[in-house]
């Protein structure tokens, strides 16, 4: 098990106290963002579906990669360090 | 910091130089759409820009009409504007040939506490820029300001 800094976005600081960064242990990306909740509870809310699986307009990095090339959330987070939630940014004129 | 979640916005601050670059920006993509990202910092009374960003657009099939931001450029720059003490503070992209108001599918995909620039390009030129707040449900104008160039 080793030390996981997750990187919260702007948007999603509401939910951390304002926290930029929390820093936890764990052993997979899930497990992480299960601690994170723990710390925040109601941030993962905004993250994962019902299904625990991360939402259409949420993107998840192991490092610098994003967790779907990694096989999802039970990706081994080993001595990357850093998960960060990334928001989707989409829009358009009409 | 200031408060980021507040429903009253404070005045976005761009300087000259970075909204003249997103004028090069929206002309030079004109017809289709543009994006990019807002790199400062939440000060007291103001979200002062320092850099902004052009990130490849993702949405091929609609490009005229729809954005859609590269989420590896959020986290490249996201990741240097840390480094440097700033954050991504909100997003910019162009409405071709329609006005720089926020449209149903801008604001279903919207975040808040992220600041909102859109500007408004036809083919003669860029047509104005204007920024936008989610507050409740609903975008409310943000007020941009010009001051001096980041220097600090």
């Amino acid at each position: 098990m080793g030390q996981v800094t997750i990187r919260i976005p702007t948007p999603l600081r509401g939910a951390t106290g304002g926290a930029a960064e929390v820093h936890v242990e764990a052993v997979t990306v899930r497990e992480a963002l299960r601690q994170l909740e723990q710390r925040h509870p109601g941030v993962l809310a905004r993250v994962l579906d019902d299904r625990g699986e991360p939402r259409s307009f949420v993107n998840i990095f192991l490092g610098d990669t994003h967790v779907k090339k990694l096989g999802g959330l039970d990706a081994a987070v080993n001595g990357t360090g850093t998960i960060a939630i990334v928001p989707a940014v989409a829009g358009g004129a009409s | 910091m200031a408060n980021p979640d507040s429903d009253t916005p404070r005045p976005l601050s761009l300087p000259r130089a970075l909204r003249e670059r997103l004028e090069a920006w929206a002309r030079e993509a004109h017809p289709h759409e543009t994006c990019g990202l807002l790199v400062g910092r939440h000060e007291h009374d103001v979200t002062q820009v320092a850099r902004i960003t052009l990130a490849r657009n993702l949405a091929n099939e609609r490009l005229a009409d729809r954005y859609a931001l590269d989420p590896e450029h959020f986290l490249a720059v996201d990741t240097v504007a840390r480094g440097d003490g700033l954050e991504v503070v909100g997003v910019w992209h162009t409405h071709p040939d329609h006005p720089a108001r926020p449209s149903a599918i801008d604001l279903a995909a919207a975040w808040e506490s992220f600041s909102y620039l859109i500007v408004s390009v036809a083919r003669d030129g860029v047509e104005g820029a204007a920024a936008w707040w989610l507050a409740g449900g609903a975008f409310v104008e943000q007020p941009i300001v010009e001051v001096r160039p980041w220097a600090r």
